[in-house]
């Protein structure tokens, strides 16, 4: 069972806030889906590799060619704040 | 026939004849929008009408040149709003993405440009392409052009809605779960979903890295090859990417299905599946057997927890694709944060829609510690036995056939109440992709004036065959002269008959 | 009795690879450019950008795995490690997580301990894995509530070498570092500086009582930028985590900082709980094989190695001191392998390398690799063998080793010019030390009066009339002869 102290771990890990009512929310709305997709408990498994992509391309790599960066002025266009050339953002608060 | 309703090979004959201008065509498609947008919807960005007009007339003075033009070229196009395009707005129908302008193009839009394929604006979709109606974007819903009180599906909705209300001659769409087969089956369209690796991925916004597909949603299904043939190849930024010879989709487009051994997965044609769909299905399967192939039931045992892999692997995926979303470097930021956490998570609760935050929640607890074995890991070993049983099907048939969705295009709200309702309607496509197979959908029927898509799901790489089989099916049913009811554009030279 | 306790020292070490282009774009690597500058649509985590792996950066990682004699994994597979920081554009890191390149490796060196002896040492690495930098964050010229993040440097290959637990001292864990330094500078494939970030060392330190099999709490010790540092940080911890077990207090699982300037570890006060990375396999990059064969031409285009190297000189006579302080100097030992290739013999081309040369380009600020060196191995060799062959004696040779130094002229050139070939004609000595002996009768009936360190006198004396050239041996001889001959 999901309890409230897990789905609010998730919601810190995935940098999701979420106020208290949510939080019951979504105990609810993954509690069912996960208990939906607990049926794969019941394909037998044994001895299966896990296929993280069903074709896989092998070796696919690229030269050490050096290409031409994006100008200054289109990096920082989409930028919410900058100062210096840099991306600003608050200040990192150590936890 | 209206010019916006027509085929992109039979606009291409008439613009190589010189019986056309790409202008002209141009000019009819806009025309149309103006008329049709009000209610369907499709786009959430429209380019400029001088910009449209300008390429068009490029393109024509290039023909006036003697340039040797593509198959594409002079055709109006839309994208889905997932694709980057370069100098335009990206924003994958989220808040999160608003004002983003990107700085490059995804190389299928390299491709469409140097076909001289006219882009006419970006498609609505579902946030992300999270979502099967396209009722989860942030900006407004799309309807479906056969019943504006119906969902277009999702979450290729505005590209297919587009192509269907004659807004698009052709569309692309990405398809992760079934994301342009279902609303081209809701849409009575024709949607296709390339084997993973056959359409370069860059540039395409991820959901699921795994997962994800361009494809092209279309008219009929020779559009489809035509589209198909101008996307594919091997590109050198996409590590996934199939360095495979791209083969001349229309070459045997023609050579009928006589012959061809098909199977019918059963767990694809059971609970669920609605009695309409089922019954056109199978008459689409008579007909198929009247063309001369040879059809058998045939069975996948893991089928039907194909649906519990995908809503583990892609959300997972997913919420590893979406932490970029940061409010850092692109994007919506949400103001007066004291710090960069603060920042960064006021901004994700106010950029996500629910549906988003939804998936990364999921997928997030499925990669954490203690439950990643038994979410993430189980997941990818069910994968595994699917794409086995896939495997031993196309030992004995050359293609398998299922209903697209299980339903007809379900009204606007009917299942945003619960996520479970919504995604059951992708058990039919997820397991194609979770194999990383090609799939096509094609109409193969009506009900309450609603169309039914049909699925044709082909061996790793082999687009042509399923090309093929549902070319022969789209002859011999006759479906495709059929439009929506919406009202006609009114102009002086209407061809209609 | 006090318990006494033994340190326990593991060592992570980053170092990024010499590569033109970054690890999964085609952006410059270049140090110090203008922020954001070297940046592009993959580096920068632009939506629906993908990452395609550099080919150079995974045959450099291959080399020095093979220089630490790892086990190498045929396959080259990828995973996301997830975190948030603003300098992590994609909000993961691509890394090696379940498979890292190469596993089981060794690093080898000599420590050379109080008494003057050296002992060899050895330290195990557990595993050695490719990954991508993070950007730069920094606070300087903004204002004060912000930071300001810099992507140039994300991206930029780099791979991560883990040590066993295997170190028991700081000094041995600086050591270990220079060592795995001058191998990865052999290797070719980073130019490994700490001051510019290129070598990059973090440690888990604990300490145990002596006797005891199982590890004591493990504190991380980050922050360390230099190799002085590195030492000087790890006898901080060392020294703090005793004193506090021996005071009844107990060690915290934590991550601590060095602070150089006031030369103690803090606490960052981090939450451990935060750090769950969510490891998964890279959904958009395949495998990668490493064939047999690809390993075997790698491994075949390895130079000699450090601990090779040393034991061939030690072979060739050198003594263990001097051959591993060549050895441990790449561009001192390539110098010195120039010197034997010209014919130069061993021990006194090492002699003439380490004392004389060194001596007089150290004096001067000047590298052995530097340009200013005008100095070349083979002219080096050439002055050694002129004194082998006697046509110039040890004192001169130095004077000449002077002006070569100076002037860059060639051993032979300066004694041609100089006219300081030695002079071993019997009859000119014979004339020398006669007129010595005359000029100075009262020295030598002292000497003949038993008082025979004015032996040494008179070879000094016949030596100045030859201006230094004359062969000493022969000096010796003739003026011993003179004496006894006028005593009769």
């Amino acid at each position: 069972m999901l309890t409230k102290e897990q789905v609010r771990q998730v919601a810190a890990l995935a940098r999701v806030r979420a106020s208290d009512d949510e939080l019951t929310g979504y105990v609810a709305e993954l509690g069912r889906i996960l208990d939906h997709v607990a049926r794969l408990q019941e394909v037998d498994t044994e001895g299966m590799p896990p296929t993280s992509r069903a074709l896989e391309q092998r070796g696919i790599l690229r030269e050490d060619m050096p290409q031409v960066p994006l100008l200054r002025e289109t990096v920082l266009a989409n930028a919410p704040d900058e100062r210096h050339g840099m991306f600003l953002v608050p200040r990192v608060v150590e936890e | 026939m209206e010019l916006y309703e027509s085929t992109v090979h039979g606009l291409q004959t008439r613009l190589a004849a010189g019986e056309l201008s790409a202008e002209e065509l141009a000019e009819a498609v806009l025309e149309r929008i103006d008329h049709v947008e009000e209610d369907i919807h499709s786009f959430v960005y429209r380019r400029l009408r001088e910009e449209v007009l300008a390429e068009a007339r490029a393109v024509d003075a290039s023909r006036m040149r003697g340039d040797a033009l593509g198959p594409l070229a002079g055709i109006p196009i839309a994208l889905k709003d997932n694709l980057n395009t370069r100098g335009l707005p990206t924003t994958c129908a989220s808040a999160i993405l608003e004002g983003y302008i990107a700085p490059y193009d995804a190389t299928v839009v390299e491709s469409l440009a140097q076909q001289q394929a006219v882009v006419i604006g970006k498609t609505n979709m579902d946030e992300f392409a999270m979502g099967s109606s396209t009722e989860h974007s942030a900006y407004h819903p799309t309807r479906n052009p056969w019943d504006v009180g119906r969902v277009p599906g999702g979450s290729s909705g505005g590209s297919a809605a587009a192509v269907a209300a004659g807004e698009a001659i052709a569309a692309l769409g990405s398809d992760t779960g079934g994301s342009i087969r279902q609303p081209a089956s809701f849409c009575g369209i024709v949607g296709l979903k390339p084997t993973y690796g056959r359409v370069s991925r860059y540039g395409l916004v991820a959901f699921a890295s795994s997962l994800d597909q361009i494809g092209p949603l279309t008219r009929d299904v020779r559009d489809a090859a035509i589209v198909l043939g101008a996307i594919a190849g091997h590109d050198r930024r996409d590590a996934t990417s199939n360095p495979g010879e791209v083969p001349d989709y229309l070459a045997g487009i023609e050579s009928g299905c006589r012959g061809l051994r098909l199977g019918v997965p059963r767990q694809l044609l059971g609970e669920g599946v609605a009695a309409e769909v089922r019954s056109a299905v199978l008459a689409a399967l008579d007909l198929l057997t009247e063309l001369g192939a040879d059809i058998e039931e045939c069975s996948l045992p893991t089928l039907p927890h194909a649906l519990d892999a995908y809503y583990v692997i892609a959300p997972a995926e997913a919420s590893s694709n979406l932490a970029r979303y940061d409010g850092v470097r692109f994007g919506h930021r949400t103001r007066g944060s004291q710090s960069y956490r603060e920042m960064f998570e006021r901004t994700r609760a106010e950029g996500f829609g629910p549906e988003v935050r939804r998936r990364i929640m999921l997928g997030t607890y499925a990669l954490s510690a203690g439950y990643y074995d038994q979410y993430y890991g189980k997941a990818q070993q069910v994968r595994t036995r699917i794409c086995r049983e896939f495997e031993l099907a196309f030992e004995r048939y050359t293609a398998l056939v299922s209903p697209t969705a299980p339903t007809t295009a379900f009204r606007f709200g009917e299942r945003m109440a619960d996520p479970l309702q919504m995604y059951v309607n992708d058990i039919c496509t997820v397991p194609v992709n979770l194999a990383g197979l090609p799939a096509i959908s094609l109409p193969c029927g009506f009900h309450d004036g609603l169309p039914i898509g049909l699925q044709i799901i082909g061996r790793p790489m082999d687009e042509a065959t399923i090309l093929t089989l549902a070319h022969a099916y789209e002859q011999a049913a006759d479906l495709g002269r059929r439009r929506p009811p919406l009202s006609r554009v009114p102009m002086g030279n209407d061809r209609e008959e | 009795m006090a318990t006494v306790y033994e340190t326990v020292i593991g060592l992570e070490v980053h170092v990024e690879l010499a590569t033109e282009t970054k690890m999964f774009c085609g952006c410059p690597t270049a140090f110090g450019a203008p922020p954001n500058t070297q940046v592009c649509p993959v580096c920068l985590g632009l939506p629906g950008s993908l990452p395609v792996p550099n080919a150079r950066a995974i045959a450099y990682a291959l080399k020095a795995a093979l220089a630490l004699e790892c086990e190498i994994d045929p396959e080259c597979r990828w995973d996301r490690k997830n975190y948030h920081y603003p300098d992590l554009p994609k909000g993961y890191q691509i890394t090696q997580y379940a498979r890292p390149l190469a596993r089981s490796g060794h690093l080898r060196f000599s420590i050379t301990e109080t008494n003057g002896d050296t002992v060899d040492r050895e330290v195990r690495i557990r595993r050695l894995h490719m990954e991508e930098d993070t950007g730069k964050s920094t606070h300087e010229g903004l204002p004060g509530t912000s930071t300001g993040v810099d992507l140039n440097r994300a991206g930029v290959p780099l791979i991560e070498i883990v040590s066993e637990p295997d170190i028991r001292t700081p000094e041995e864990a600086r050591v270990y570092l220079q060592a795995l330094r001058t191998l990865l500078l052999y290797t070719g494939v980073s130019d490994v500086k700490m001051e510019e970030g290129s070598l990059r060392c973090d440690a888990n330190v604990s300490v145990r009582p002596v006797g005891e099999d199982t590890l004591g709490v493990l504190v991380e010790i980050k922050n360390m930028n230099s190799f002085r540092s590195v030492q000087r940080a790890l006898e901080f911890e060392v020294n703090r985590q005793v004193d506090l077990l021996q005071s009844g207090g107990r060690i915290v699982r934590e991550t601590r900082h060095w602070d150089d300037r006031r030369e103690i570890t803090f606490s960052s006060r981090s939450k451990e709980e935060a750090h769950d990375y969510r490891y998964f396999p890279e959904p958009d990059l395949g495998p990668c094989d490493l064939t047999p064969a690809f390993v075997e031409q790698t491994r075949q285009s390895l130079p000699e190695l450090p601990t090779a190297k040393c034991q061939r000189y030690i072979s060739l006579g050198l003594s263990g001191y001097d051959a591993s302080v060549l050895a441990m100097d790449p561009p001192l030992a390539s110098f010195f392998d120039a010197m034997l290739r010209a014919g130069g013999a061993p021990r006194e081309s090492a002699a003439l390398l380490t004392v004389e040369l060194l001596g007089r380009l150290n004096a001067t600020g000047i590298a052995i690799h530097d340009p200013a060196c005008r100095v070349t191995p083979s002219a080096l060799a050439e002055l050694q063998k002129l004194v082998a062959d006697g046509t110039i004696n040890g004192k001169i040779a130095k004077e000449v080793l002077d002006e070569m130094v100076q002037t860059g002229a060639t051993a032979r050139t300066v004694v041609e010019n100089r006219g300081l070939r030695q002079v071993s004609d019997e009859g000119a000595i014979l004339e020398a030390v006669r007129s010595v002996l005359t000029a100075n009768p009262v020295e030598v009936a002292d000497y003949r009066d038993g008082k025979e360190k004015l032996f040494g006198f008179l070879v000094g004396q016949v030596m100045k009339a030859t201006r230094g050239k004359a062969n000493p041996a022969l000096v010796n001889a003739v003026l011993r002869r003179e004496l006894q001959g006028r005593s009769e």
